[in-house]
């Protein structure tokens, strides 16, 4: 390289940077357009929850740039004050926290026994928790109904929280064991040292140094607890059902419940949209470490 | 030391034991047995899995899931990653591409559903495809429904209207319509007005809405406040079959065709006067819907791809493309020859977590086809609730879905295990 004359070189570049120019100019517009379309189908749902259903069975969305008086907060209103939506949002809640705790505290305990513990057979049973990452949901689904069933839990907000703890632990102890086993071994040795149990050294080492990879976590269960709908399809009734369930009973007729069901599919997005750009860094985290390490 | 990592794993492996280990023997058991569970069926559940149509469509429709999802989502993730490089504006873009991981699968189906909506006055994408063909000389004025007046010698030969008896040059040809909508009479509309007489080798006459809008008139007659038909293509056809002359209605609905011979004329409105011109593509429909559910996944896990690939690419020793350049290699190679190899454990990771994902795909084909189209969209996951759970009452087929499910996914498990045990050797 240091054999090319300068000259050449700075030719070279420069025919360079005005193709570089041209194509920084390019890949600007097609990304812009990209991005209009990944933006576009959420608007549009924005947009439409802002419509009467007289409206919106007679016009698109499109044309409030045309007549921007059509727009009301009316469904949102009717939404409100609808006991089955406001019930079932609640649920929504008293499901995805309870779960997102549970799977916390008892990932972050197995993943401490994986990471900093020498037991026998420990290496398997982590490969059997990395085979259970895999496995679809749809093989509990028959005999959990079952057993929640003979248990009277069938139908209950504690059933599907027991589910989903259950089916988020897999991915929950291969993250955080992944995240523990990276501090450092000095500091565990330390606390021994000082005659700290395992229990304090969990506690105090490896809660507070875990904690951006708890936060972790806690923003994917939650996310993943607050959308799921099948589980909740199957394991809730109508008194314990999420919005996610709530409002699909509206999509038989998708045309005359347009008012309901994009402004009910808007207010489910609205706790995950804020928890997600708060901590999207987290989220972002927990699918890297999840599934690079 | 065995007791204490015993107490920090017990809750998790009581769970994972008792909610999932034990329900997977339970599922792989109960498949072998009848719908109600009472009698020992050996294999029937799996053979009736691939005879019986709709869980053969489910099954189908997942291959075709596999084959084109992950690809397409692993590409397009690739192709932003690696363009996002070269913008300023990369976080927003990142943002903007991510977001749609966030919301439900429910949310996101009920958005699609929303877009691509049959009619063009409701989804957006049949607007824009409508608006896009009409751009290109598609969409002329169009009447659907409309109909000759009973009584005034007129005809309607499957779609084209005529008049009943033929014509020579010279003479007139009028024809009052009826059943016209009003929203598909164009605001440029006039008062009908009478065509005057034919010139020599014309034929003139009008096209006119037969209806005086709050009543009024006589049928046949063009009376005030009847209006002309603009636009509506006229045909002179001649005895063969051949048309002779074509001319279009003016504001007032008159027309004149002129340059005829001294022979005998039927004078034809053509039926694609009358259609209900382009009303865009059936997305919803049997024969799409799969493609479209597809295209919503896409627009859910691109971000995902292109995020875990993005911090692929970040991880990168930049110097070595920079050598390659300076040696003179173009974009592609440096690209084809330095970037995809060192990225292609990212590439295999995101590959594997979205095929993993895609065969279990659920909410999405649940929500979005409207009734008839269900059949045709049907994907494992959702004939497994179908059958076991929304009406079908047939646990066994249901546990034997479900084994298939985790059959597919062994490979993926497989990988996932080679790849964890490589890391810790190295």
């Amino acid at each position: 390289m240091s054999l090319t004359p300068t000259h050449v070189r700075g030719k070279k570049t420069l025919a360079r940077s005005i193709l570089g120019f041209v194509d920084k100019g390019i890949i600007n517009a097609v990304l812009v357009i990209v991005a209009i379309f990944w933006l576009v189908p959420t608007l549009g749902l924005f947009v439409s929850s802002l419509r009467t259903v007289g409206d919106s069975a007679s016009s698109g969305w499109w044309t409030v740039v045309t007549t921007p008086a059509q727009l009301t907060i009316d469904n949102y209103a009717n939404l409100l004050s609808n006991p089955t939506i406001t019930g079932s949002f609640w649920n929504t809640i008293l499901i995805t926290v309870p779960t997102t705790v549970l799977v916390v505290i008892f990932g972050a305990l197995a993943g401490y026994a994986f990471a900093w513990l020498k037991f026998p057979g420990r290496d398997w049973l982590l490969i059997a928790v990395i085979v259970l990452l895999a496995v679809p949901l749809q093989v509990a689904l028959i005999p959990l109904a079952r057993m929640f069933g003979a248990l009277g839990i069938f139908g209950s907000i504690f059933g599907v929280i027991l589910f989903h703890v259950a089916f988020g632990l897999p991915f929950a102890i291969f993250l955080l064991r992944n995240f523990f086993t990276q501090i450092p071994a000095e500091l565990l040795e330390a606390a021994r040292i000082d005659g700290a149990s395992d229990w304090r050294i969990f506690v105090q080492v490896i809660l507070p140094l875990g904690g951006p990879a708890i936060a972790s976590l806690a923003i994917f269960q939650f996310l993943w607890t607050w959308n799921d709908m099948l589980v909740a399809l199957i394991f809730t009734d109508s008194g314990s059902q999420p919005l996610t369930v709530a409002i699909q009973s509206q999509l038989r007729q998708f045309g005359s419940n347009l008012d309901v069901l994009s402004a009910g599919a808007f207010l489910s997005m609205i706790v995950p949209l804020i928890v997600f750009f708060a901590f999207q860094r987290f989220f972002v985290q927990a699918l890297l470490a999840g599934s690079q390490k | 030391m065995f007791l204490i990592a015993l107490g920090f794993l017990a809750p998790a492996l009581v769970l994972l034991v008792g909610l999932v280990l034990y329900p997977i023997l339970y599922t792989v058991v109960r498949s072998f047995f009848s719908a109600e569970g009472g009698d020992f069926v050996g294999w029937d559940n799996y053979v009736t899995m691939f005879t019986n149509d709709s869980t053969f469509t489910a099954i189908r429709n997942n291959v075709i899931w596999v084959l084109v999802a992950p690809v397409s989502c692993t590409v397009l993730g690739l192709l932003f990653a690696v363009l996002l490089e070269k913008i300023k504006w990369s976080t927003a873009f990142k943002l903007i591409i991510f977001m749609p991981m966030a919301i439900s699968m429910l949310a996101a189906g009920v958005i699609f559903r929303g877009i691509f909506q049959e009619s063009p006055n409701l989804g957006v994408v049949n607007a824009a495809v409508v608006a896009v063909n009409s751009a290109f000389g598609g969409g002329d004025a169009a009447y659907p429904g409309a109909t000759p007046r009973g009584d005034a010698g007129l005809i309607d030969d499957s779609g084209v209207l005529a008049g009943e008896t033929a014509v020579t040059a010279g003479d007139e040809q009028n024809f009052p319509l009826v059943g016209v909508r009003a929203d598909s009479v164009p605001d440029g509309a006039e008062q009908a007005e009478p065509a005057g007489s034919a010139g020599a080798g014309q034929v003139t006459g009008t096209v006119w809405l037969d209806v005086v809008t709050g009543g009024g008139g006589t049928p046949g007659q063009i009376d005030d406040g009847k209006t002309g038909l603009p636009g509506i293509r006229v045909d002179a056809v001649a005895a063969d079959g051949t048309i002779a002359a074509t001319t279009e209605t003016d504001a007032a609905g008159r027309y004149i065709l002129a340059g005829l011979a001294e022979e005998t004329y039927r004078i034809a409105l053509p039926a694609s006067n009358f259609d209900e011109g382009y009303q865009g593509v059936s997305w919803l429909s049997s024969g799409l819907i799969t493609a479209v559910i597809i295209l919503s996944y896409i627009w859910i896990w691109a971000g995902f791809a292109m995020v875990m690939i993005a911090s692929g690419l970040s991880a990168i020793d930049r110097s070595l493309q920079e050598a390659a350049r300076m040696d003179g290699a173009n974009e592609w190679k440096v690209f084809s020859r330095i970037t995809a190899p060192l990225l292609s454990p990212v590439l295999i990771v995101v590959f594997v977590t979205l095929i993993i994902n895609v065969l279990k795909i659920f909410d999405l084909v649940y929500v979005i086809p409207p009734g008839a189209s269900k059949p045709a969209a049907n994907v494992i996951a959702v004939e497994m609730w179908t059958v076991s759970f929304g009406g079908g009452s047939n646990q066994g087929l249901g546990s034997a879905l479900a084994i298939l499910l985790l059959i597919l996914v062994l490979p993926s498990m497989i990988i996932n295990v080679r790849k964890f045990r490589q890391e810790r050797q190295s």
